[in-house]
C-alpha cells in the first residue's frame, strides 16, 4: 500500500511539472487542467499534502525573481473544514484560487464549470467574520450564483473567486454538507 | 486529524474485497453522473452502468441548457471523466419500460438508480389547451437544441408578431430569449440549424411573460434575468403598478436575499428608457394574471388567437407565502403562439411506485418507498427531478445525489448479509447478454464519442462549436461509423 502511495505521488509530481514552469512564467494563473487526478483522488490523500510544490519551489524561484515583487512561492496556509466536519491543512501559493488549491490537494470541492461563473457548485463558506472581511466584495456575477448555492450564510464565497493572498494565511474554509440537511423539496438559502 | 479518515478508508476498502457492487444507473443527465461519481468515491467495489434512452448522454445538459449558455455545459467535462472511468459504462440507445423491464434490471443489479428526470409536462386543464400554436416550453426548447424528438417540431413563428409565455421561471427566460434575441447572436451557438432558420424568418417581436404572482414571487434567476434585461435593441416593459410591493412581500424579500435582488433587477429595468428602433423588440413582464382560457382564430380553425387572462390578487398562503387568487376581471393577448412554462412532470414506468399527484416517484432520502412510507423497495433508489420534482439547478443533483448515495452506502452496511454479500448478481454481462438476446443496439461511450466527433466536425464548417445530429437515424449512424 505504501509503494502504492509512493509511486502515486511520483505521478502526481510529473503531471505537475509543465503546469508549474507555465504558471511561474506567465505570473497568471489560467485554470487548464485535467481534473482526472480529483475524480480518482481518494485512496492516498492521507500522506502529507504538499509534497510537490516543495518539489519545485526551487526551480521557481530561479524563474520568477526577475517577474515579480511577490514572490511566486510565498504559501499561506489554508484549513478546509469538510462534509464530515474534518480539518485539512494545507498551504496555498499566493495568487492561486482556492478552488484550484483544493483539487490540488485531493478535497472534494466541486467545480462543474471549471472556473466560469456558471454554478455554484464550489461554494465555501468562511468560519471567521474576521478573514471573510479581508476578501474583496464579490462581484454581481458572483452573486447570482451564490443566490443559488445550497446553504448560502453570510459569509459564503465562490471558491473559484477567493485568491489566496498573505493577509488570508490561517483562513478556514467549511464545505457545505448535503447530507445532514438536504431537503427533499429542494435548497431554501438562508436569510441574508 | 486521519484517524477516523484512515480507518473509513480502511472499511471502504474491505467492500473491495466483497464480491462487485453491480449498480445501473438510469439516465444520463446531472443526477445520473453526480450519482455515479459519488457512489465510484464511495464505494471501491461498485461497478456502474449508466443507460440512457437517447444515443446521447448528458440529458438536460444537451436538451434543456440554452445554447447560449455555453460555460453552464462545462459539467460535461466532469461527466465525461466519470463515464470514462474503469469501474463505469455508458450504455446509450437502451429504453427501460420497451426494450428492458424495471423487474429485469433489478434482477440484475444490486442497485438500481432511477434518474430519469422529467419528460412530459404539467398541463394548466383550461379550455383551448390542443389549439395549435401552443407548446409547451421543453417541445420547444426540446426543438431548438436538437433533440431527436422534436427535430420535426416547426412551431409556427410567422403568423404574427407577438408570442405569450405562460410562467416567469428560467425556462420561460430561456425561450423568451431565443425568440428575442438576435439571430447573428444565435448563429456562433450550439443551435440546431433547422431553429436558426426558422428564427431567422420569424416574425415575433414582442414577447409577454406571464405570471400568476408578482415580481417578488417570480421563479427566475438574477444571471438569467439580467441576461435578458442586456439584449440589444429590446425594450424592457413592466408596469410601474406591479412594482408596488406590500408588507408581506417586504417580509420575503427580507427573508431571500434572491428574490430582493431580482425584484431591484426588475425595478431598474422598469425605470430604464429606450429610444425606437426599426427593429425594436419587446419584452412585457405580466404580474398578476392567470390563464383563463385560450381562444380560437376566427380566419384559421384549430389555431390559437390569444389568451384570456383574470386579473389575480396575492392572499396569504400560510408559512409566509402568497398565492394568487382571481378577481373575476378578465383581458386579453392577442397572440398565434403560446409556450407554457408551466412546469415539466415525471413519466411513470410499469412496476415503480408512483405519486402522480407530486409527478414523482415516493421515496425517503432516494430509497423508493410504496404503499406506506415504511416499506422500502430494496435495492431501488431515485435522484434528481424523479425524486424532488422539477426544480433546482444543475447543482441541486450534487447534493441530491449526495443524499441518495449516503442512503445506499448506509444500506449496504446496515444489512451485512443482504443485498450485497449474499447474492450474486450478474451486472454488466447480464445486461449487455439481455440485450443481445432482445436485438437492442446499444450504443457505448465510444460511440457517443463518434457522434461527438462527428458533430464538432460539422460545426467547424459552420463556425460553431458544433452542428447537433438531429434525428434518431444520423445519431445512430454516427455512432457505429467506422473511424
Amino acid at each position: 500500500m505504501l509503494f502504492h502511495r509512493l509511486s502515486r505521488l511520483g505521478s502526481r509530481i510529473v503531471k505537475q511539472l509543465p503546469r508549474e514552469r507555465h504558471l511561474s512564467v506567465c505570473g497568471m494563473r489560467v485554470l487548464q487542467r485535467s481534473y482526472a487526478q480529483y475524480l480518482q483522488s481518494s485512496s492516498a490523500v492521507v500522506l502529507q499534502r504538499q509534497p510537490q510544490q516543495a518539489f519545485f519551489s526551487n526551480n521557481n524561484h530561479h524563474r520568477c525573481t526577475s517577474f515579480s515583487t511577490v514572490s511566486e512561492t510565498e504559501k499561506i496556509n489554508v484549513i478546509f473544514v469538510d462534509k464530515d466536519g474534518e480539518e485539512i491543512h494545507i498551504k496555498v501559493p499566493v495568487g492561486m484560487n482556492i478552488l484550484e488549491a483544493a483539487h490540488e490537494n485531493d478535497i472534494e470541492l466541486e467545480g462543474a464549470c471549471e472556473c466560469s461563473l456558471a454554478c455554484s457548485t464550489c461554494h465555501v463558506i468562511v468560519m471567521d467574520t474576521e478573514y471573510y472581511n479581508k476578501l474583496e466584495e464579490p462581484t454581481d456575477e458572483e452573486n447570482d450564483m451564490l443566490d443559488l448555492a445550497f446553504g448560502l450564510t453570510e459569509t459564503s464565497r465562490l471558491g473559484c473567486q477567493v485568491i489566496a493572498k498573505p493577509e488570508l494565511d490561517g483562513i478556514r474554509l467549511a464545505i457545505p454538507s448535503a447530507t445532514r440537511n438536504f431537503a427533499v423539496d429542494g435548497f431554501v438559502p438562508k436569510p441574508h | 486529524m486521519s484517524s477516523m479518515f484512515l480507518a473509513r478508508r480502511l472499511v471502504t476498502r474491505c467492500f473491495s474485497s466483497r464480491p462487485p457492487l453491480h449498480v445501473c444507473i438510469v439516465g444520463s443527465g446531472p443526477a445520473g453522473f453526480y450519482t455515479a461519481d459519488k457512489l465510484l468515491k464511495a464505494h471501491e467495489g461498485a461497478r456502474i452502468d449508466i443507460i440512457d434512452r437517447l444515443p446521447t448522454p448528458f440529458g438536460l445538459v444537451r436538451s434543456g441548457v440554452a445554447p447560449d449558455h455555453p460555460e453552464t455545459k462545462i459539467a460535461i467535462n466532469q461527466f465525461s471523466r466519470v463515464a470514462q472511468h474503469n469501474r463505469c459504462a455508458f450504455y446509450g440507445n437502451v429504453k427501460l419500460g420497451s426494450d428492458l423491464s424495471l423487474s429485469e434490471l433489478r434482477d440484475l443489479y444490486h442497485v438500481v438508480v432511477l434518474a430519469y428526470g422529467a419528460e412530459s409536462d404539467k398541463n394548466l386543464g383550461i379550455p383551448g389547451e390542443s389549439l395549435g400554436g401552443i407548446y409547451s416550453a421543453r417541445e420547444f426548447v426540446w426543438w431548438y437544441n436538437g433533440h431527436p424528438d422534436y427535430s420535426s417540431l416547426k412551431p409556427d413563428l410567422k403568423s404574427s408578431d407577438t408570442a405569450v409565455i405562460l410562467g416567469q421561471g428560467n425556462v420561460a427566460l430561456d425561450v423568451a430569449r431565443i425568440l428575442l434575441r438576435p439571430t447573428t447572436e444565435l448563429a456562433s451557438t450550439d443551435i440546431a440549424t433547422h431553429a436558426l432558420s426558422a428564427l431567422e424568418e420569424s416574425s415575433i417581436r414582442k414577447v409577454y411573460l406571464v405570471g400568476r404572482r408578482g415580481p417578488v414571487q417570480a421563479a427566475l434567476t438574477a444571471k438569467e434575468l439580467r441576461e435578458i434585461l442586456g439584449i440589444k435593441n429590446l425594450h424592457i416593459r413592466i408596469k410601474e403598478t406591479d412594482l408596488t410591493v406590500t408588507p408581506a412581500d417586504e417580509e420575503e424579500m427580507k427573508n431571500s436575499r434572491a428574490r430582493k435582488r431580482i425584484y431591484e433587477l426588475l425595478s431598474k429595468a422598469a425605470a430604464g428608457t429606450s429610444k425606437g428602433d426599426c427593429d425594436q423588440r419587446e419584452l412585457h413582464f405580466v404580474f398578476f394574471r392567470q390563464p383563463e382560457r385560450f381562444l380560437e382564430s376566427d380566419e384559421s380553425k384549430g389555431r390559437v388567437s390569444g389568451v384570456n387572462l383574470e386579473k389575480t390578487i396575492l392572499e396569504s398562503g400560510g408559512s409566509g407565502k402568497q398565492i394568487a387568487v382571481g378577481t373575476g376581471e378578465f383581458e386579453d393577448i392577442n397572440c398565434s403562439m403560446v409556450l407554457k412554462a408551466i412546469g415539466y412532470k415525471s413519466v411513470p414506468i410499469d412496476g415503480l411506485p408512483f405519486d402522480h399527484k407530486k409527478g414523482i416517484v415516493p421515496n425517503v432520502r432516494g430509497r423508493v418507498v410504496s404503499g406506506d412510507i415504511s416499506q422500502t423497495e430494496p435495492g431501488l433508489y431515485v435522484c434528481g427531478w424523479l425524486k424532488r420534482g422539477p426544480v433546482g439547478i444543475i447543482a441541486t443533483n450534487l447534493y441530491c445525489a449526495e443524499e441518495t448515495v449516503g442512503s445506499i452506502s448506509q444500506d449496504i452496511e446496515e444489512e451485512e448479509e443482504g443485498v450485497v454479500g449474499k447474492s450474486e448478481k450478474a451486472g454488466r454481462k447480464g445486461l449487455v447478454q439481455l440485450l443481445e438476446n432482445k436485438m437492442v443496439k446499444k450504443v457505448d461511450f465510444s460511440g457517443w464519442e463518434k457522434i461527438d466527433a462527428k458533430e464538432k466536425q460539422m460545426g467547424i464548417e459552420r463556425n460553431k462549436p458544433r452542428e447537433k445530429l438531429v434525428t434518431w437515424e444520423d445519431l445512430l449512424a454516427a455512432s457505429s461509423a467506422d473511424s
